[in-house]
């Protein structure tokens, strides 16, 4: 086996085999648990930068195994998977460090981290899946890891959560599974490539492939929470709050934005998928999910269900630009939006976790006695509205700009009417935080020392994503920033194949 | 004698045969080590016969010096040896189990080993028999031991379970002895590949009975709806290690059985009607159904596991519609496996749960996968198997069931397939649920020795990782596959 083989495995690796030995570690070994977590994750930082390095200087790195007799799990790594896994690989390593402090003392924490570890796996299966059946595999491996984290609780509540989201992720499972066999029925293989691989199935098969986009994309669909698909994502918000983060932020919403994307893009590829008529649909979908979403977030006062439907809105602005613009938008997106909405959760544990806030009417004055968390709070929500100086602002021109490039204004509309109901539902928190007199917590579990409103393992994740929302706006012009790597992606994916 | 049992053919006969007779003489609950040490090279027996069929071909062995016509032949391709291999790769951790599940001397093992024994000897000298009285033979050695062993445990219910037991088995056998007579009678043979050619040249009516006599007897023994009336009391009802060798194997041996007769000298008579392979997919669908959903309903957890036999042996008979191609067998010889493996699983699983809570209902396992992870582990592990979500052998065969079904323009199955999986999610993550709600009512669990919850995990993992590498099992049914 070669190096750039090795490397790809040792990035599953790196996360798979600690979740491993933590799951038989025994409850009190909290030490060796840490180091455990840490060392899976700081690896597995080091690793990805190994494999930027490579991609960026034109490397290739892919892994085959044959597990059926033309059934190939192939694993590799280019710049649009690799911009996901970057994403994920940091946002693992803070989390984690946000969850070692978030469940200090809380029972059953080998099983969580266990867990925990097997989901950031699949995460990393789905954006280094080299064809539809190994992604289908680490996608459905996903649903199995995340199902203990969203019940972990054990409470009633809980379980129901769990239970509704198990139904429908299952559910689009076998959509997705259902699509994906048909397809490597007719082509006999489902490998990702660029402009797509459908296209050469004769006019006889057209109906045939409308069908199976409607599958596949159904079943990612659930997981990117597409209106009428979305009803789990509100109800799996039971979960710890480093769940609910990683669940947005990067896990499960995004790993089906970024699946829309592989079948748009190296599936179907954009004109072919233009000359069958289905990109417009999937652009009207995700507008009314748009808009659906901003719209239900105003109507809710628990906090983690208005993030949760404002996410239902968010990331379909990923779909919706995918259907419509081409990458830099939407994959530049993908980043964005992953660094606001996990700073928005690590946020919205730290209320609950220190002063038992998990209502926006209990908000109050809560600006003033933990500054830092609320001040990471609000330039991540002002990110999402779009404001100057932050990730938000770069996504919105993007998208702003692809829309209006796109001849295609009825999108311009839908993005401004949700940005004005992202501020409708986001200000009146940051008001209430900031501005308003401070009654009583409902629940102080955390006291205030010094300057150290909380515990610092909670603070400092928020903060870092805080910082890294404004450095991805402030410094997107730079060669390091998300959205040059978006920019990289183009030139090689999706510009040099036209003539 | 001694070069017979170094021939795997011979040997995978008698080397159980030996041992269960060892621990017979042995004395009651005694011969554990015996079997495990010889059940290890019988799986070293397989692993080489494995070899040689994939390198020469289809391995045959004249007892005695005599082969067919006159004397006896044993027969092995690609087919018959996958099932060996299953066979033995059952047994082998289940005997490391039982013998940390029984406790020595205990009344309820006193017959076990030997009949242990018996039935893998049985087993094996079936998917060996190359002649179809032979197999009625075998298939009887098969039964009688099967219910001995749910007999064994002496209980009022496990008794009554097991006369039903044995009256479906038998019969069964009796259907397919008569079956056999008639086809004797009409040919003057019994060697399957004998009687091949001669079908295939004319089939009086009175043929075409035999082999339905024979089927639906077969398909009796197998519990195929709406035969399986017999099979949730004797499977819910025997001991842990029994259920596991029962759901795993005995079922199997009959659909080897149906299998081959299919494949071999009755298919000129399932060609007559292009609807008649349908039947059996038929009655598989209403398995798949009528099984998940008692399996949903129940409220003990091995009658949940039972059921959901049924409703996995459905699958099984899925693949008769589509057995035109290579794929549709691959598809049917992959879900035995996974089932094989994971259902004896699910059962050893069980069992330790049972030890453990001291009961037998779902709702008693609240709690119990703080006490016992790896057990709890190795039930969800089993689970992905028969959820058929990847990566698992029942992925896999999943996957190829649909893909030929596809290839056939049968998306009738595929869809059955599909929901199929949808429903064992639902009794399956209804005792994980369970399982994982934190109020343990009171933490008055047992302690349950080590090696049964790692043989439970062992099979499981095995389960697994068979779908991430089934290109060997693959390759081996081409080896005889005769379209």
């Amino acid at each position: 086996m070669s190096t750039n083989e090795a490397l790809l495995l040792a990035v599953l690796a790196s996360s798979f085999l600690p979740g491993l030995v933590i799951f038989i570690l025994p409850e009190q070994q909290v030490a060796l648990r840490t180091t455990l977590n840490l060392l899976g994750a700081f690896s597995k930082l080091g690793l990805v930068i190994v494999l930027l390095a490579g991609v960026y200087q034109d490397q290739t790195y892919t892994f085959r195994h044959v597990v059926l007799p033309g059934l190939e799990l192939a694993l590799k790594a280019d710049a649009l998977g690799l911009l996901f896994i970057t994403l994920s690989a940091i946002l693992w390593l803070l989390t984690t460090l946000y969850a070692i402090g978030y469940l200090e003392g809380a029972p059953h924490r080998s099983r969580f981290f266990g867990f925990f570890s097997l989901c950031v796996t699949a995460t990393m299966g789905i954006a280094m899946a080299g064809n539809l059946f190994t992604f289908f595999i680490f996608y459905e491996l996903l649903t199995l890891s995340t199902f203990p984290l969203v019940v972990h609780r054990g409470t009633d509540k809980a379980m129901q959560g769990g239970t509704v989201y198990l139904r429908y992720t299952l559910f689009g499972g076998a959509l997705l599974l259902a699509g994906i066999v048909w397809l490597h029925h007719l082509l006999g293989h489902t490998e990702f490539a660029h402009a797509g691989i459908v296209a050469s199935l004769g006019a006889e098969h057209t109906g045939s492939l409308k069908l199976i986009f409607l599958l596949l994309i159904a079943g990612i669909g659930v997981k990117a929470a597409l209106v009428p698909l979305h009803g789990w994502l509100p109800q799996a918000m039971v979960a710890p709050a480093p769940v609910s983060a990683l669940l947005h932020a990067v896990a499960v919403v995004k790993a089906g934005a970024f699946g829309i994307a592989r079948v748009v893009y190296e599936v179907y590829g954009v004109e072919f998928a233009q000359s069958l008529n289905l990109l417009l649909p999937l652009a009207l979908v995700a507008a009314i999910t748009i808009l659906w979403g901003s719209l239900r977030a105003l109507f809710q006062d628990d906090l983690k269900k208005r993030l949760a439907f404002s996410t239902v809105s968010q990331v379909a602005y990923i779909a919706l630009g995918l259907a419509l613009f081409g990458p830099v938008a939407t994959v530049g997106g993908l980043v964005h939006q992953g660094i606001m909405k996990i700073t928005l959760f690590f946020c919205a544990g730290n209320y609950a976790e220190t002063l038992g806030i998990h209502k926006v009417s209990e908000m109050n004055g809560a600006g003033r006695r933990m500054p830092l968390t609320t001040l990471a709070f609000s330039i991540a929500a002002l990110g999402m509205m779009g404001a100057p100086f932050t990730a938000g602002a770069i996504s919105k021109a993007w998208l702003m700009d692809g829309a209006e490039a796109a001849g295609s204004p009825w999108a311009v509309w839908v993005l401004w009417t949700s940005s004005l109901l992202n501020a409708a539902y986001f200000l009146p928190i940051l008001w209430r935080a900031w501005f308003k007199e401070a009654k009583t917590w409902p629940h102080e579990h955390i006291p205030a020392r010094g300057w150290r409103e909380t515990g610092w393992l909670l603070l400092l994740p928020p903060l870092l994503t805080a910082v890294a929302t404004l450095a991805a706006g402030i410094f997107a012009d730079s060669s390091i920033s998300p959205l040059a790597w978006a920019q990289l992606i183009t030139e090689r994916e999706y510009l040099t194949r036209q003539p | 004698m001694t070069e017979a049992l170094l021939d795997p053919l011979p040997g995978l006969i008698l080397l159980p045969l030996a041992w269960g007779i060892a621990a017979f003489l042995l004395g009651p609950g005694r011969g554990a080590a015996p079997a495990i040490v010889t059940l290890s090279l019988q799986f070293l027996f397989c692993l080489q016969l494995t070899h040689q069929v994939l390198a020469d071909g289809p391995a045959t062995h004249p007892v005695g010096g005599w082969g067919a016509p006159l004397g006896i032949d044993l027969m092995a391709d690609g087919l018959a040896t996958a099932m060996l291999l299953l066979t033995q790769a059952v047994a082998l951790p289940l005997a490391v189990y039982a013998r940390a599940y029984f406790r020595p001397g205990a009344p309820e093992a006193r017959h076990f080993w030997p009949l242990f024994g018996l039935l893998l000897a049985g087993l094996n000298g079936l998917f060996l028999s190359a002649d179809l009285f032979n197999v009625y033979v075998t298939l009887e050695l098969v039964g009688l031991a099967a219910v001995g062993l749910v007999a064994m445990g002496g209980g009022a219910g496990q008794i009554a379970a097991a006369l039903r037991y044995l009256f479906a088995t038998l019969l069964g056998s009796g259907a397919y002895l008569l079956g056999v007579a008639l086809i004797y009678g009409s040919y003057g043979s019994v060697s399957i590949t004998t009687l091949e050619p001669l079908v295939a040249a004319h089939a009086p009516t009175l043929v075409g009975l035999a082999g339905g006599l024979m089927l639906l007897g077969l398909m009796l023994k197998t519990a195929l709806f709406p035969f399986h009336f017999w099979l949730p009391p004797a499977h819910g009802g025997a001991a842990a290690p029994v259920s596991a060798l029962l759901s795993a194997l005995v079922v199997k041996a009959s659909f080897y059985l149906i299998l081959r007769l299919w494949l071999g000298p009755l298919a000129p008579l399932s060609a007559l009607h292009p609807l008649l392979p349908w039947l059996p997919a038929l009655l598989g669908t209403a398995a798949i159904f009528w099984g998940s959903w008692k399996a949903i309903r129940a409220l003990r957890l091995k009658m949940m596991i039972a059921y959901s036999t049924v409703a996995q042996l459905g699958y099984l008979f899925l693949i008769f519609p589509l057995l035109g191609a290579l794929g549709g067998l691959q598809a049917g010889i992959m879900q035995a496996f996974a089932h094989g493996l994971a259902k004896a699983a699910m059962f050893a699983a069980a069992g330790v749960l049972i030890k453990a809570t001291g009961q037998d209902t779902i709702a008693g396992l609240a709690g119990a996968a703080q006490k016992l992870p790896l057990t709890l582990f190795a039930f969800g592990l089993a689970g992905v198997t028969l959820m058929g979500l990847p990566p698992s052998a029942g992925f896999l065969a999943k996957w190829q069931l649909i893909e030929a079904a596809l290839g056939q323009d049968c998306w009738l199955i595929a869809l059955v397939a599909l929901a199929g999986g949808l429903l064992a999610a639902v009794y399956v993550f209804r005792v994980l649920r369970q399982a994982f709600l934190l109020t343990a009512p009171e933490s008055s669990l047992q302690p349950v020795p080590r090696s049964l919850e790692w043989a439970a995990f062992a099979l499981a993992s095995a389960s697994v990782l068979l779908g991430l590498r089934g290109v060997e099992l693959m390759q081996l049914l081409h080896v005889g596959w005769a379209g």
